[in-house]
């Protein structure tokens, strides 16, 4: 079972010369997103005070120390028997989790590569809108880029590979999707995920005191919008999105 | 008065940079800070000032530059062309520049990043805690003819002082330490990596360098298959077509190429440094001797301030020699900031 505590997962390696992985997995699965993020909150509630920084991605923990003032071995040791403390993988989802709903416009220049993901899905433009933009997606991990949420899981007709060139530049607010995953840029850049639609959501915002608008463990929907709705919404940083607490 | 410094005329890779802002990784920001931060030591040790003072950080070359009054300033990092009117002045050294006068700083000679740092330090906005422009994120700017910045308050007067910079401007042997994914290479392959010579790229950046080996690329059994995770900067990914990139602090946040390995934090420098062309070489450290070997360094750099030494000066670049106390062989030791008042 992949849900279950072994003497495989999690593992511990260490990262770098200052750091250290804990992983959970090695493919994504919801129990091993869900116990990452569990034990990052448990890391930095511990407080040890050679840790500097931590954080996750998709199935794994990270954090960063300072080896000249604690020994590998003995972070180690700290980590296995904070490790040893519960079954990590039946973790609850992080508290103050949102749902947001992001207007995303699924036609025209907007979405250039939508009917190519579409059919690459087995789906029509039309159902392929359909199911993306009714679909309730979580924040699996921030990352890559500033603010840069992963979110899934879409319906397993969306596991789509990634193109092999990249786009040379998919524009900030940028909805993409591949391998039953969608990303959204916060900033311009060039990618192998496919742009299926456009969002007016900010995502990165450094000069305010809330520089960031998501959170793993969020969840988005990102409902259809007009071009003629969406033109209003360029000027409000959540680009006409709104929010509520889930859980 | 806020004391500024104006940008006359910019080289194509100009920002401000101090150490960077750790601590938003789990926000998918990368720390940026100079991609030389010995540099930045270096130049706080000249002026004997806090390391965590923001300087200019010029990529290739400098630029010219004007101050709205005196100021002391020191310059480290890759060796660049440097006079102030038109009279050179020394690189890893500190100089006073007065309100006027013309700094000029021309192409690197080696190296890739030349630091610019001023008495007192730029004293600009912070964002996120930190200075340090990071422009993949879209933080600060790149600086720009008739761009000024500010100046710090600075209580010190001490120029014409000099420092033996750590030799990392021409390539050379970095040490790395085996990472996440080292193990998804075969032993033969590591040994190949440590027995190729590599070519910087001339595609590189504050983001990473790419290296190109003198045989085949690196082939992992991994492949492309590997989950997207952490990349710290120091990380040395295998990219689809087997060519390494090695990453710096300007870094994304998450990869899903593999990693071969992680190079030592004291050894990055050498490797943000080397220009298009360097060689540059990789040597597998255990993380015993990483320790030890950063150990060592944490005390050098630590120490630095006392490495510092006045310059010597050759007479016939003192212009008014004759107003020197020249007579009994020694001076009141104070000649080369006295006309800081």
């Amino acid at each position: 079972m992949k849900n279950m505590q072994t003497a495989t997962w999690p593992k511990v390696k260490t990262a770098g010369f200052d750091g250290f992985l804990i992983s959970f997995g090695d493919q994504l699965n919801e129990p091993a997103n869900r116990a990452a993020l569990a034990f990052r909150d448990a890391l930095e509630r511990a407080g040890l005070a050679a840790v500097q920084e931590t954080s996750t991605s998709l199935v794994s923990t990270y954090l960063r120390f300072d080896p000249l003032a604690f020994d590998h071995e003995a972070m180690r040791g700290e980590l296995t028997a904070l490790l040893a403390e519960r079954n990590w993988f039946d973790a609850d989802l992080p508290k103050g989790r949102k749902l947001w709903r992001v207007p995303t416009v699924y036609e025209g220049d907007f979405a250039p590569q939508l009917d190519e993901a579409a059919q690459a899905a087995g789906l029509t433009t039309a159902e392929a809108i359909a199911s993306i933009s009714t679909s309730r997606v979580r924040v699996q991990t921030i990352g890559f880029a500033p603010g840069m949420p992963y979110l899934g899981a879409l319906p397993e007709v969306w596991n789509i590979p990634r193109q092999t060139a990249l786009n040379a530049q998919t524009p900030a607010g940028g909805l993409c999707v591949a391998i039953r995953q969608l990303v959204l840029f916060p900033v311009a850049t060039p990618t192998g995920w496919r742009h299926i639609g456009q969002t007016a959501f900010r995502l990165f915002r450094p000069e305010t005191d809330a520089p960031f608008a998501l959170r793993p463990g969020d969840e988005v929907v990102f409902e259809q919008t007009t071009p003629e709705a969406f033109a209003k919404m360029q000027n409000d940083p959540d680009g006409g999105a709104v929010n509520e607490v889930i859980a | 008065m806020n004391r500024t410094l104006t940008v006359l005329r910019a080289g194509p890779a100009m920002s401000v940079q101090d150490q960077g802002r750790a601590g938003y990784l789990a926000f998918g920001l990368s720390r940026s800070g100079a991609v030389d931060g010995l540099a930045l030591l270096e130049g706080a040790a000249l002026l004997g000032q806090d390391p965590r003072l923001a300087a200019l950080e010029m990529g290739g070359m400098g630029g010219e530059f004007a101050v709205s009054e005196t100021t002391r300033v020191a310059l480290t990092g890759a060796p660049m062309r440097a006079s102030i009117d038109g009279v050179n002045i020394q690189w890893n050294a500190s100089h006073l520049l007065e309100a006027g006068q013309r700094l000029s700083i021309g192409a690197a000679t080696s190296g890739s990043y030349g630091y610019l740092h001023l008495g007192g330090g730029i004293n600009g906005a912070e964002v996120l805690g930190a200075q340090s422009a990071h422009l993949a994120a879209g933080i600060g700017k790149m600086l720009g003819d008739g761009d000024t910045v500010s100046i710090g308050p600075d209580t010190q007067t001490l120029t014409g002082q000099k420092i033996a910079a750590e030799p990392r401007f021409d390539g050379g042997t970095v040490r790395i330490v085996p990472s996440l994914q080292t193990e998804f290479f075969a032993r033969s392959e590591i040994a190949r990596f440590e027995a190729t010579s590599f070519k910087r790229d001339t595609r590189g950046n504050r983001m990473g360098v790419r290296i190109i080996p003198d045989g085949d690329g690196f082939k992992t059994e991994a492949g492309l298959s590997v989950l997207s995770e952490v990349i710290v900067p120091g990380d040395v990914q295998v990219t689809g077509d087997g060519t390494p990139f090695v990453l710096l602090s300007e870094c994304q946040t998450t990869g899903g190429y593999p990693r071969i390995g992680s190079v030592l934090p004291m050894d990055l420098p050498c490797v943000a440094q080397a220009r298009a062309g360097a060689t540059l070489q990789f040597q597998f450290v255990t993380l015993q001797e990483a320790v030890a070997l950063e150990r060592r360094e944490a005390v050098r750099r630590k120490t630095l301030r006392g490495s510092v030494q006045p310059m010597i000066r050759n007479p016939h670049d003192i212009a008014d020699l004759l107003s020197y106390q020249l007579i009994s062989g020694a001076t009141a030791g104070d000649d080369l900031e006295r006309d800081i008042s």
